[in-house]
């Protein structure tokens, strides 16, 4: 039987400037195979760094990243085979944009896969349809609006079969009436039994979506729990002080 | 109207002088194929070189706060050191005197001056390409190449797949004027006896002691391949920029 932990987090520090500068410092976590957890905090508490750090993105000063069984913060691992069982979910999108929405999803699996066009784009189009995306299948990129953009970006990171998804502030840039359509496939995704951690400034979707809820500030975890703990019955200053700005 | 036909006559006797008698319309169309020759092969050289040092540059300038040391980083400093320093010396410095050092000097035994002349060209062409393809990669956002390596692609295939593309056509316009002024630069291949466009005029001139026709014949053979290019640029261009609308 597999391990039901996937990612592992022991001490994790990211310093900047020799360490004056302390993004990260001394995260200890771990996320279980099929659990939501999100990520959230005041803005530079350091959950966008904790998030780049798990696929390496940021790479961490100290500590371990166990992914899988795999330390990936060694320098002595193949990051690249690592990433791509962790798909990332950007707050800009990132999509290609010299590329149609089908060639954004296929060009990872048809290189690194070694998929055949005909089977990467048989997949490609099945997670468009389940995103109500198949229609813009040969549009580009800038032919999209946000929420489309945004949702493109999602089923890209899942052409790729991923153990986990990252998202990193998926809502943060879209218009108020297009997050609710990202939200909407986040959540399916969750209740189909896709291992995700979110940072995001969406209480709501905390709430309602969250196995467990992470509350980071000034590069460490200050309190973590079940959504209700958290938003109901927070403990430190820190989180009360936060909760009552946000909600 | 005579004065007209008196011109005309003039003209024609000109022309017959300058191009038609003893064949001498040979050594413009002979020049004209050494320049394009030397042109077309030296930008090939050039964007070949030019693209290589582009890499080694904004890798550098990229990645280099990452590296974890030891030889790899010092292999990369040195690279980048080279690179910087051939961009010093080949910008500061006239490309004619570089031809010259080229082929009385460095290739001094090698008669083949034609491809003296590729090289010193290719290698002059190289440092501005290098420039103008540094300025495209740098010119897209860290999030593309971000995006390519949270799908599991190296530094290296995120570049093939997903930068370069994107930062070619973006300096598109760039490299094409570079094409341009190489073209007009391989005007002073002369100095080292090579028979290009520029010194077939020449050579027509200092025989037939006719300065106008000569010239301005090459003056417009030149303008002529500046505007072609162009065009073909352009066309090249929109059908780039077509795809993302």
């Amino acid at each position: 039987m597999k391990d039901n932990v996937l990612i592992k987090v022991n001490g994790l520090k990211k310093h900047y400037n020799g360490g004056v500068v302390k993004a990260l410092d001394g995260i200890d976590a771990q996320i279980s195979r099929g659990e939501v957890v999100v990520v959230i905090g005041p803005s530079g508490s350091g959950k966008s760094t904790f998030l780049r750090s798990l696929n390496l993105l940021e790479v961490p000063t100290e500590g371990e990243i166990i992914f899988d069984g795999t330390n990936i913060a060694d320098p002595r691992t193949n990051i690249n085979l690592h990433r791509q069982k962790m798909g990332m979910v950007f707050q800009h999108f990132n999509l290609f944009p010299n590329m149609t929405i089908l060639r954004n999803m296929t060009i990872a699996p048809m290189k690194l896969l070694k998929k055949s066009k005909e089977e990467a784009e048989k997949y490609a189009m099945e997670l468009l349809e389940k995103v109500g995306l198949a229609d813009r299948a040969n549009a580009y990129p800038s032919q999209l609006s946000g929420g489309q953009k945004q949702r493109v970006a999602i089923v890209r990171a899942l052409c790729m079969m991923p153990d986990v998804l990252l998202f990193d502030e998926p809502t943060s840039a879209l218009d108020p009436e297009m997050v609710g359509e990202v939200l909407e496939v986040m959540k399916s995704l969750a209740k189909d039994g896709m291992t995700m951690v979110v940072v995001t400034h969406e209480m709501g979707f905390a709430r309602e979506v969250a196995d467990r809820v992470i509350f980071m500030d000034e590069g460490v975890i200050v309190e973590e729990g079940t959504p209700e703990k958290i938003f109901s019955s927070p403990e430190s200053d820190r989180l009360k002080n936060f909760l009552a700005k946000v909600l | 109207m005579d004065s007209i036909i008196a011109w005309f006559n003039d003209f024609k006797a000109d022309f017959i002088l300058n191009f038609v008698d003893q064949q001498r319309w040979k050594f413009i169309t002979t020049g004209l194929k050494n320049t394009l020759v030397i042109t077309l092969l030296s930008l090939i050289l050039g964007v070949f070189l030019g693209i290589i040092i582009a890499i080694v540059r904004s890798s550098y300038d990229k990645t280099y706060d990452e590296m974890r040391g030891g030889v790899k980083k010092f292999l990369f400093s040195l690279a980048n050191g080279i690179c910087r320093l051939y961009l010093t010396v080949i910008r500061g410095t006239p490309v004619v005197v570089q031809l010259m050092i080229m082929y009385y000097i460095i290739f001094a035994s090698s008669r083949n001056s034609l491809m003296v002349a590729v090289i010193a060209f290719g290698i002059n062409s190289g440092a501005y390409v290098a420039e103008i393809v540094r300025s495209g990669i740098m010119s897209i956002d860290a999030g593309q190449f971000e995006a390519g390596r949270s799908l599991g692609f190296d530094y290296k295939s995120t570049m093939i797949y997903i930068v370069l593309p994107q930062a070619f056509k973006n300096v598109l316009p760039a490299l094409a004027n570079e094409f341009i002024v190489l073209l007009k630069e391989t005007s002073v291949a002369g100095y080292v006896t090579i028979r290009d466009l520029t010194m077939g005029g020449n050579i027509i001139r200092a025989a037939t002691y006719s300065a106008f026709l000569p010239l301005i014949a090459v003056a417009l053979i030149y303008l002529v391949l500046v505007i072609f290019f162009s065009k073909l640029v352009n066309i090249l261009e929109r059908r780039l920029r077509r795809s993302e609308r």
